[in-house]
């Protein structure tokens, strides 16, 4: 068992062997610029980059002319959001959202709030959904993009997809998606589901960092962006660059693989979390669950454990690598925008944990965990005056707190 | 962000957790901080006949930061006089500590917690009829 024990899958995941593989070559020998149309080592890139075209859109049901390469989900997602915002401006500035999207969302709708665009968050609900009612009753004449996140980052919670994406087009709304936690976890078919835009991370599915991808439905509609990136012309226009022929090569073998493994392994890692959550609570009362009980990822779990601060009990289980929505680990000193968008309470956001587990996760690792988790909680919890006061009876509720101003 | 040897070792082994008994004539509590803001200090100190602080206890929610911080407190006022603990500054255990500057609050909340603990004292003997 390596240690610490990684359970972070949400945050990255490690580049598959089989993927490093793959590209190996084409950072050795074949060093070709896919753009080279007039001699062999230009032919061999460009055929390497077409054949991850199609394993990357055949994991999501899209043609392979319909995937733009990009750095990751974050310029996915810009490229997307402002792309389609410059393109469509004629026909209207009103986009809607979530407040729990990942900020690679959300700061690309802020810019466009300040150029003067009109932005809606659309509320979710306690377990970080949105209806596709509550989308089309917010649709304006004026919309011109919903932009949805497939899964949810921290709480792992999955989106009505085919539902929001069915409305959508009937109202004929763009629809975009970030999916940067979903491809290669949950089936995603971009034609089921109505998507328009979709975005794709590398290193969320195995692959390498810095390759990402951004599907732009070609036909009913024909989606348009105005290049947020201007150069050489590459990727129909839509974003120029020379292509990183071996981070391209294993996005495309690490969706390839994902594909052919998703099935039996997220029947595994939902066992495993499961395993985890079941551990837990039944050696500790007073855990909660963040996020939907069952339309999550398969990996993940993000728990609150009452009366204990999240990076406190992080220092406890320096063996494993996991993350928190406590204030303390974040530079803003403010806890999880996400916990706050579902409505938990900033009491329990400071004790959240997210446990990531992925390709690489056992069984006995899991049990380790759990172990951990349990011993470090209950000795925080004998140093926690709320758990104390709680026990005693007192609702802290009720309690006249003294915030220190820093 | 990594931890100083000193945070880890309070954190790791921290000093005089428990309680003293708050209705205590003797014992003055404080307590401060908010869940909300992710960290609540009880700190009690037991003051005798002299004025000298004879025990300390605390009971910390909060980062491993604010344990030791209030672990550190308790270790520092006890067999100090009620003068002399509240000559301690928080920019003492921000050195001792070797705090960053995002945990400093955590040193304020400890000195804050001292400073309580002795008004609540303070405020127990001006009014000892209504304490009993």
């Amino acid at each position: 068992m390596n240690q610490p024990v990684y359970m972070d899958y949400q945050a990255t995941t490690p580049l598959d062997e089989r993927v490093l593989d793959v590209m190996l070559p084409f950072l050795r020998e074949k060093f070709g610029n896919a753009a080279s149309r007039n001699h062999a080592y230009g032919w061999e890139a460009e055929k390497a980059v077409d054949e991850a075209r199609e394993q990357i859109a055949a994991l999501i049901g899209a043609k392979a002319k319909e995937v733009v390469f990009t750095s990751g989900a974050t310029e996915s997602n810009n490229l997307a959001i402002k792309g389609v915002a410059e393109m469509y401006q004629e026909k209207g500035k009103h986009i809607l959202t979530t407040p729990i999207e990942h900020k690679a969302v959300i700061d690309p709708c802020k810019r466009l709030e300040k150029d003067g665009y009109d932005v809606e968050y659309l509320e979710v609900d306690k377990f970080g959904q949105v209806s596709a009612e509550q989308v089309r009753n917010a649709i304006r004449e004026d919309t011109i993009l919903v932009s949805i996140m497939a899964a949810n980052n921290e709480v792992g919670t999955l989106a009505p997809l085919a539902e929001i994406g069915a409305v959508c087009h009937e109202k004929g709304v763009l629809f975009h998606t970030d999916a940067a936690q979903a491809v290669g976890k949950i089936p995603v078919d971009v034609e089921a589901m109505q998507i328009d835009l979709l975005s794709i991370s590398g290193h969320k599915v195995y692959g390498p960092k810095g390759i990402g991808a951004l599907y732009v439905r070609r036909r009913n509609p024909r989606v348009r962006l105005v290049a947020q990136m201007d150069g050489g012309g590459h990727e129909r226009g839509m974003r120029s660059g020379t292509l990183p022929v071996a981070s391209i090569v294993g996005l495309g073998e690490a969706c390839r693989l994902a594909g052919l493994e998703m099935k039996e392994e997220g029947a595994r890692l939902t066992g495993l979390r499961d395993r985890l959550h079941q551990k837990i609570t039944s050696e500790l009362d007073e855990v909660y669950l963040n996020g939907h009980p069952d339309q999550r990822l398969p990996g993940n779990l993000n728990l609150s454990f009452a009366y204990v601060e999240g990076e406190a009990l992080m220092m406890g289980i320096d063996d494993v690598a996991v993350s928190s929505g406590s204030a303390c680990t974040s530079a803003s000193l403010e806890p999880s925008y996400v916990l706050r968008g579902l409505g938990v309470g900033d009491d329990l956001a400071h004790t959240s944990i997210r446990f990531g587990l992925g390709r690489e996760t056992t069984e006995k690792e899991v049990d380790f965990v759990a172990d951990r988790v349990v011993g470090a909680v209950k000795r925080l919890r004998e140093m926690s005056p709320l758990y104390e006061m709680a026990k005693e009876g007192v609702d802290l509720n009720e309690v006249r707190w003294n915030p220190v101003a820093d | 962000m990594a931890y100083s040897d000193k945070v880890i070792e309070h954190y790791n082994n921290p000093r005089n957790i428990g309680s003293l008994d708050k209705e205590d004539p003797q014992v003055g509590t404080g307590v401060v901080g908010a869940p909300e803001c992710g960290d609540v200090m009880r700190l009690q100190i037991r003051v005798n006949e002299e004025g000298v602080i004879e025990d300390a206890k605390f009971k910390t929610f909060g980062c491993g930061s604010a344990i030791a911080s209030s672990s550190l407190a308790t270790e520092w006022v006890k067999g100090k006089t009620v003068d002399q603990a509240l000559e301690i500054r928080n920019t003492d255990i921000v050195k001792e500590l070797a705090l960053p500057p995002v945990k400093v609050h955590c040193s304020v909340l400890a000195e804050d917690a001292i400073k309580a603990a002795l008004s609540d004292l303070n405020a127990k003997k001006e009014q000892p009829a209504a304490q009993q």
